[in-house]
């Protein structure tokens, strides 16, 4: 019976609160450019907004088209179901889950590349084909990242990786695995979340076609993907998992606030970058993290 | 006393020269200062100073063995400067003076220096004061010559410097005290940490090989000679250069002492044979001949060193052709300096007919060649002969043979551009520029002197210069 | 100490993949003049006293690298008024990884090079030679004269680091006599780039092919 509860806590629990992490950046851009913006909750009402509209579907598009969406929303929930959340641990964990959590993004990005294509428009699969060039590089990175992990715990589950702070090379993994939040997250420098300008967009062109449920599911996936990102980068920064339950939660949630925040004025400050100039900044993520892991080699053997 | 006095008497003329008010006077200052020179630097030849163990400058053996010939070269230059400044009064001459003086300077506390960072400062001061003389003609060309000289030279000169504190290190590593100079760091011999030592003999290799212009790191050497007047490139190609070999000798020895010899001497072969085989290759290819003189300078580079890899008589060969090779290049590089001037080009597609316009020059600059690739009665031909028997006695057949096949190419390779030049009708854009540019006895005299030189040399080796390298032999072959 | 020291070293291994990685010349003389102000630091954390000899390089080093030659270098820039973006024989990608990789290889090398007690534990070593290596790609795979200049300071300031292990060592007079012929070898540098940007009207270094085979 408690495990029961304890799932369904936890999914609420996901479901609820990714929502907010966006309207916070929105927030905080809105407060450096002196605006007042829009509410925190906007997204919220926008998801039931979409939920309340109909699909409009091409003639072209297979059930792919409705299935895309769904299928990437299941498995960013799963995938952030194998995050351990400080003490309170994982609500499945087994030795190797890493991988599978590695392999559920991917299944996710898929999928709605899958979708995009659907459309046949020539348009969409431009965008899909950005994305998943800025993938390749960013999952370079991610998997560095959590090899450096695994090196310096000396183990393949995500509760014990990510349970003691990663070290002397804790700086450098933080900043590799911030920048690739910021890829994996189409934020700028990579995509401009706003831009509605066709040549610049990438993650909003994939999606341009959906619209509603699909489109909400679309849009509260990428917030849960947002939130699993910077729980990921907090806990393996901090030693959430060596700490008290109250300690931990309220690390946790300073940690998810810094890095939302950390987004919101990276947005403010810069702008996006051209578009050969992206991998230059992965390749720099990707050496980041991969210093750390010499640094975790080399520290485990002193 | 003199030794002190070799350096410093010219940087008193550099100071001197700079401060000097008349444009036309200013230029005595070089043979002045360079006939002080060479006589203190004979008079310390027959009466060699005591040396102290631990001092940081002294005239030993080694420095007795090179330096004279260097001082001599630098005279005859000297001589040849004062005409040639005249036929240049449209360039002021007050840095390039100055500067010429305080090459010599600095090339005397090269020559002498005992100690790792004093060689390298006295190396790299070189390196600096010899920017201004290469672009002392200011067209383009020769600012792009010096840009690579700088580059290239920057980067083997900060190599060396990186190669000087791998010693360093070795000898600390070993229990020394610091003391980096050439004779402690000997005399402590196989306590120096083996990998640094190693590791210091590969960077001071190439950092000191790229000044001396051993392949592939010579890149420099041919735009420099070419765009730089002819007694800049005669002073590079002679004392430049020597002062890099005798760091390397001085560094083997300490690499001896420290029991990775047989290593050491295998590199210096090998980097040796690989300079001549890319000098030959190129002086068969070369139509331009400042650049040819270049590649032989590399070619002979690579003999030098090839001479210290064969060891004890090889080494003494190698100061032998110190001397042979300074005294016949510098004639090199004065008549084709004639030569340019009067030509008006470079290249053998704009060039012909020089025996008609310039006989002399011509004359020289033909017994030059035939001196230059080891033909008798000349000191290259007697140097290179006491080579190749130390290096049949020290059993490298091979070596030997690679040698004289290279030996042959660079024949080739010269007479054919050499004679493209003198011979045959001279070129009508020639016949206006060989009047403005006559020679006169202040341009022709002081290669004929380093003709005669060279012929003496070889023929007549002086028995005190004999028993000169001999001394330096010894003091470069550390007693177990 | 050594943990202060190696954490400065690592810094100015970030910098050197920084250099490598940026676009723009003036951030390339900015991150050069950074990493000789870090290098500055240096002596005065490995002596256990500071010593006027130690202050003395460390004030000389970081006036000299930090400012004097940074300033030279932004001058040079403005008076050819040349193009600030960098265009690189090497893309910036592939420079960036044959860094990484010299870096990663530099680490590799220096733990077969045996090291005194004292020196033990410290990346002094693998610094000193991951600098000179990217001092090389720089001084190849660039093609403006000041990005070249800029590879050959971080060269020099790859061997300062290793020169730091002789400190105690060598007498002042050495390292005096070193930081002088650098000031002047940059200083000849400048004035011969200031030659070239007149006789060409460019700094770009691929101009410069009259002298060739």
């Amino acid at each position: 019976m408690n495990v029961i509860l304890e799932t369904v806590l936890r999914l609420a629990g996901w479901l609820l609160i990714a929502p907010l992490l966006p309207g916070i950046i929105n927030k905080v851009k809105a407060w450096v450019a002196g605006r007042r913006g829009p509410p925190v909750l906007q997204l919220y009402y926008d998801l039931a907004r979409l939920w309340r509209k109909g699909v409009v579907l091409s003639t072209l598009a297979s059930p792919g088209f409705i299935a895309g969406p769904a299928i990437a929303w299941v498995a960013v929930l799963c995938a952030a179901q194998l995050l351990p959340l400080g003490p309170a641990g994982a609500a499945l964990s087994f030795r190797g889950d890493v991988l599978l959590l590695i392999y559920l993004l991917a299944t996710a990005r898929f999928c709605t590349a899958w979708a995009a294509l659907e459309t046949g428009s020539a348009f969409e699969g431009m965008g899909t084909a950005r994305e998943v060039s800025y993938a390749v590089l960013a999952e370079a990175a991610m998997i560095t990242a959590v090899l450096s992990l695994s090196v310096h715990t000396g183990s393949v589950t995500l509760v014990t990786m990510l349970a003691p702070a990663a070290g002397a090379g804790a700086v450098l993994l933080g900043a590799g695995l911030f920048v690739v939040l910021l890829a994996e997250n189409c934020r700028v420098p990579f995509d401009d979340p706003n831009t509605h300008l066709e040549l610049t967009m990438i993650h909003e062109v994939m999606v341009l076609d959906h619209s509603g449920p699909p489109f909400a599911a679309i849009l509260h996936g990428a917030s849960m993907k947002l939130l699993l990102f910077a729980l990921l980068l907090t806990e393996a920064v901090l030693p959430v998992g060596e700490l008290s339950p109250v300690a931990a939660a309220g690390a946790l949630a300073g940690g998810v606030l810094a890095v939302t925040v950390g987004v919101g004025l990276v947005e403010s400050l810069l702008a996006r970058f051209a578009f050969r100039r992206v991998p230059l900044l992965l390749t720099m993520a990707f050496l980041l993290c991969l210093f750390a892991l010499l640094v975790a080699w080399k520290g485990g053997e002193a | 006393m003199k030794e002190l006095l070799l350096i410093v008497v010219p940087f008193v003329g550099a100071a001197l020269a700079a401060a000097w008010p008349n444009q036309r006077s200013r230029p005595w200052l070089l043979p002045i200062v360079g006939l002080v020179h060479a006589v203190l630097s004979l008079w310390l030849l027959l009466a060699p100073p005591p040396v102290k163990p631990g001092a940081w400058l002294a005239f030993d053996p080694l420095a007795r063995a090179v330096l004279p010939a260097v001082s001599l070269l630098f005279l005859t230059c000297a001589i040849y400067a004062v005409s040639y400044l005249q036929l240049r009064t449209e360039r002021p001459n007050r840095v390039f003076v100055a500067l010429m003086l305080m090459v010599l300077g600095l090339l005397s506390a090269g020559h002498q220096a005992r100690h790792l960072g004093l060689l390298w400062i006295t190396t790299e001061a070189v390196t600096l004061a010899a920017v201004p003389l290469l672009h002392f003609n200011g067209t383009p060309r020769a600012f792009e010559a010096t840009w690579k000289y700088l580059l290239v030279g920057g980067t083997g000169v900060a190599l060396s410097l990186f190669g000087s504190f791998c010693l360093g290190y070795a000898s600390l590593h070993g229990g020394g005290n610091g003391d980096l100079t050439f004779t402690t760091l000997t005399s402590q011999g196989a306590g120096l940490s083996r990998p640094w030592v190693l590791s210091a003999w590969v960077m001071i290799l190439v950092g000191y090989g790229t000044k001396m212009g051993l392949a592939p790191v010579h890149t420099w050497k041919p735009d420099a000679y070419g765009e730089a007047p002819a007694i800049v490139g005669a002073i590079l190609a002679g004392g430049v250069t020597t002062v890099a070999f005798t760091a390397i000798l001085r560094v083997r020895a300490v690499v001896h002492a420290a029991g990775s010899g047989a290593i050491a001497d295998r590199t210096l072969i090998v980097i040796g044979l690989f300079s001549m085989i890319v000098a030959a290759l190129f002086l068969l290819g070369t139509r331009d001949f400042k650049r040819m003189l270049a590649y032989s300078s590399v070619e002979h580079m690579g003999i030098l060193v090839i001479g210290a890899g064969f060891g004890g008589a090889g080494i003494w060969a190698s100061l032998f052709h110190v001397w042979s090779n300074s005294l016949t290049k510098g004639a090199l590089f004065l008549s084709a300096g004639n030569i340019r001037r009067a030509a008006g080009a470079r290249t053998m597609d704009e060039v012909g007919g020089m025996s008609a316009l310039t006989p002399i020059s011509a004359g020289i600059f033909v017994a030059g060649l035939f001196a230059v690739t080891a033909c008798p009665p000349f000191g290259p031909f007697f140097s290179e002969l006491s080579l190749v028997r130390s290096g049949i006695a020290s059993d490298h057949p091979w070596a030997v043979g690679v040698f004289l096949a290279c030996l042959l190419f660079a024949f080739f390779g010269l007479t054919r551009l050499v004679f493209a030049i003198v011979d045959g009708r001279p070129r009508t854009a020639s016949r206006t520029t060989g009047k403005r540019f006559p020679e006169t006895f202040g341009v022709i005299a002081p290669a004929l002197i380093l003709m005669a030189l060279s012929v003496w040399v070889g023929i007549g080796t002086p028995a005190v210069l004999r028993d000169a390298w001999s001394a330096a032999v010894v003091q470069l072959t550390p007693t177990p | 100490m050594n943990n202060t020291l190696n954490l400065l070293i690592g810094l100015a291994m970030g910098l050197n993949l920084m250099a490598l990685g940026s676009g723009r010349l003036p951030s390339v003389i900015r991150t050069v003049a950074i990493q000789g102000m870090v290098l500055g630091v240096m002596p005065l954390l490995i002596e256990e006293h500071i010593q006027w000899l130690a202050l003395a390089i460390a004030v000389g080093t970081v006036a000299v690298k930090g400012f004097v030659i940074p300033q030279l270098l932004q001058r040079a820039m403005r008076a050819a008024n040349i193009d600030r973006e960098i265009e690189p024989f090497i893309g910036f990608i592939p420079s960036l990884l044959l860094g990484a990789g010299g870096t990663i290889g530099a680490v590799a090398v220096a733990r077969v090079l045996p090291l005194l007690p004292e020196h033990a534990g410290s990346l002094l070593v693998p610094g000193a030679l991951a600098s000179v290596l990217t001092g090389f790609v720089m001084l190849i795979g660039r093609t403006k004269a000041i990005s070249q200049v800029c590879g050959y300071l971080i060269l020099e300031n790859g061997i300062y680091l290793f020169g730091l292990l002789l400190l105690k060592a060598t007498p002042l007079l050495v390292d005096a006599g070193i930081l002088l012929d650098l000031t002047v070898g940059v200083f000849v540098i400048g004035i011969i780039v200031d030659r070239i940007q007149r006789a060409f009207d460019s700094l770009d270094t691929r101009k410069l092919t009259i002298l060739r085979e």
